[in-house]
């Protein structure tokens, strides 16, 4: 049994059918892509697995426990960290702050009243954060206001705050939607680096082939709302009924 | 000390100095000089700036770190006023039960309000308080009148029970015996000090208001408020429910405007409706913005200042003026008095106005930041190749 198990999803939005009999199972410790053309419907299946949208049908369970319904910080307090498409970060905060908050909310929970310590007085916090930043080589940007920094660097901060909490599963929607080829290499590197360096499942919703290809284990290819194909990267890329879907196209550029 | 850095504990101290020496930083004009008129070192007035000091900083808490700006929090005020009344009415003048009673009553009725306004963000949260705030006005003027004594103003009368009253007991508000209204004079030359109780029972008071939040602004809690104000939704992505993060820091700061509210009352034992009216809901807005909201000084300055208009400016009328430009001829004087008219006495709102306009388009950091800015004009000469826009900028320091 996988680590999300997403069974019999459907989803209509008035006329349109966006999901109709998905079936998915990240197996723990894999980087799962989901792949598909514009309007395979990957963005109404992340929804579905992050709680913002419930599914008609159908049944998403995270270690056996279903996620529909929940809010999205009962969803992350169950180990599921979601990268977003442009880096979502405090703005206003620190670099450390940033990574400082997730550290909390793994800690304390949802929600704490401690309005009578100091955050600086919070040793093992901090030297989780600091330890975290230098992973991801931002230990010399600490005080800089984090809507201040690069894109690239506002990508590995985001990172530094999902990888802080240790989540079971991490959620990427889309990572280099929009990045030029440098950028889309260098968040490449990072993801690979951090598969290296723990143990952690991933689930990547892409819709470029290189990224997908460079990481991805298992690869699931969704057409028209329901999976077409779900297989190693290898056999993907051969397999004809999704170089008729998908691939024909990309593939000649 | 106290739980505070190095940097934290001297700015507290200088708070405490000033707030300890405003009796004679406020007179600085001798007595019967012509600029006598300016001097603000009266009771009245400095125990006004202590107590809206202390309504600001928690308006602060919750406008300043989580960006929700709350247009109904002199309702929280005015429930402060009415309940330390009441104490005064039942038990007798002492004004502890009324204050303690105060930020009760306040802090479960910010709960309440909280509550429901916190369900939307931005500009209908803000609606969602006004309209609560002018629903309690209202309701105070006119159906609750058994409570709140209507259009009249609740006030103490002599049939009111006062139980802990006894035979001769004080007939004006005090603390353990000690009167608000006494006051030592002390002349020193030319000048005269007044050191009156009742200010220095609200500064101290307004001391602690204002190291607790201190406190707050540099607690985990404090961060998880400032991330709310920065990102809401990421904060819920990141396992933090930003609700009740929201209703704790809007039932602190309701908790502080009864505190202020109680205060009020405490100083002149009357409570009258007008204090919910959105006007003053409005001025605590004025006030925090003014000085520079989300900084530790900028609220408490933004409440003296406004506070001092409203006190000084207004007294200034014609009379006064035609008293300044006497030395000039005639027809020039009546027309400096005529062109400075609409200004000053009455018209002090003008000038307050336009003083608003001139921070929020060129200070948005507000009084706070135009300090910084002096400081920083002091410090250094600007290198000729500090190009600090293309270097990584430090992340202001909050307690500026």
């Amino acid at each position: 049994m996988g680590l999300l198990e997403v069974k019999d999803v459907g989803k209509r939005f008035g006329g349109l059918q966006a999901l109709s009999n998905v079936n998915l199972s990240v197996q723990e410790n894999t980087v799962h892509a989901i792949i598909g053309p514009n309007g395979a419907g990957k963005s109404t299946l992340l929804n579905c697995l992050i709680g913002k949208l419930i599914p008609d049908t159908g049944s998403v369970t995270f270690q056996g426990q279903s996620v529909l319904g929940k809010k999205p910080h009962e969803i992350n307090q169950l180990g599921i960290s979601r990268i977003f498409q442009t880096p979502e970060i405090f703005g206003d905060l620190t670099v450390l702050e940033n990574v400082l908050i997730p550290c909390f909310a793994k800690r304390d929970g949802s929600f704490r009243l401690h309005a009578f310590e100091t955050v600086e007085a919070e040793k093992d916090l901090n030297e989780k954060a600091l330890a975290m930043l230098e992973d991801v080589n931002m230990q010399d940007k600490l005080h800089m206001q984090a809507s201040s920094l690069s894109r690239g660097d506002k990508r590995r901060l985001e990172m530094a705050m999902s990888l802080v909490q240790d989540p079971k599963l991490l959620l990427l929607d889309e990572p280099t939607a929009g990045m030029a080829r440098a950028d889309t290499n260098s968040t490449i590197d990072l993801l690979k680096e951090i598969k290296e360096k723990r143990d952690i499942t991933m689930a990547i919703i892409e819709h470029d082939m290189h990224v997908v290809f460079s990481l991805a284990e298992r690869i699931t290819v969704l057409a028209q709302g329901t999976p077409l194909v779900e297989d190693t990267p290898d056999n993907i890329r051969d397999h004809p009924k999704v170089r008729e879907a998908y691939l024909g196209e990309t593939q000649q550029t | 000390m106290l739980g505070l850095n190095q940097r934290d504990t001297k700015f507290l101290i200088i708070v405490i100095a000033l707030t300890v020496f405003t009796p004679i930083l406020l007179q600085p004009f001798p007595t019967d000089s012509g600029l006598a008129q300016f001097n603000a070192g009266y009771p009245d007035l400095m125990q006004r700036f202590a107590i809206f000091g202390i309504f600001a900083i928690g308006f602060n808490i919750l406008f300043g770190l989580t960006g929700y700006l709350s247009f109904g929090h002199a309702a929280f005020l005015g429930v402060g006023s009415y309940s330390t009344v009441w104490m005064f009415k039942l038990l007798n003048y002492n004004v502890l039960p009324g204050l303690v009673l105060a930020i009760i009553v306040s802090g479960l009725f910010a709960l309440l309000i909280g509550f429901v306004s916190l369900r939307r963000s931005g500009i209908y949260f803000s609606i969602l308080t006004l309209a609560f705030a002018q629903m309690s006005f209202n309701l105070a003027y006119s159906v609750l009148t058994p409570i709140t004594n209507g259009e009249t103003g609740l006030q103490v009368y002599n049939d009111d029970p006062q139980i802990l009253m006894g035979e001769n007991g004080i007939t004006t508000t005090h603390f353990f015996g000690f009167k608000m209204n006494s006051s030592w004079i002390m002349d020193l030359g030319p000048w005269q000090f007044t050191f009156n109780f009742g200010y220095y029972f609200c500064a101290v008071i307004a001391i602690l208001a204002f190291y607790l939040s201190l406190r707050i602004f540099r607690s985990p809690f404090g961060l998880m408020l400032r991330a709310v104000k920065s990102n809401q939704q990421r904060m819920n992505y990141t396992g933090v429910s930003s609700r009740p993060y929201t209703l704790a820091a809007f039932v602190i700061s309701g908790m502080y405007a009864g505190l202020a509210g109680g205060l009020l009352a405490s100083m002149d034992p009357l409570a009258g409706a007008e204090r919910m009216q959105w006007t003053a809901s409005g001025e605590v807005v004025l006030m925090t913005i003014l000085g520079g909201a989300g900084t530790m000084m900028g609220p408490v300055l933004g409440a003296g200042f406004i506070k001092y208009f409203e006190n000084i400016f207004s007294k200034i009328n014609d009379q006064v003026l035609h008293g300044w430009f006497a030395f000039l001829p005639d027809g020039l004087e009546n027309a400096l008095v005529w062109l400075l008219h609409p200004f000053v006495g009455k018209g002090w709102h003008l000038t307050l106005g336009l003083l608003f306009m001139l921070v929020v388009v060129f200070l948005p950091g507000g009084l706070v930041e135009l300090g910084q800015r002096i400081r920083n004009m002091f410090r250094k000469k600007p290198d000729a190749n500090d190009d600090s826009n293309h270097k990584p900028q430090q992340s202001p320091h909050v307690a500026e």
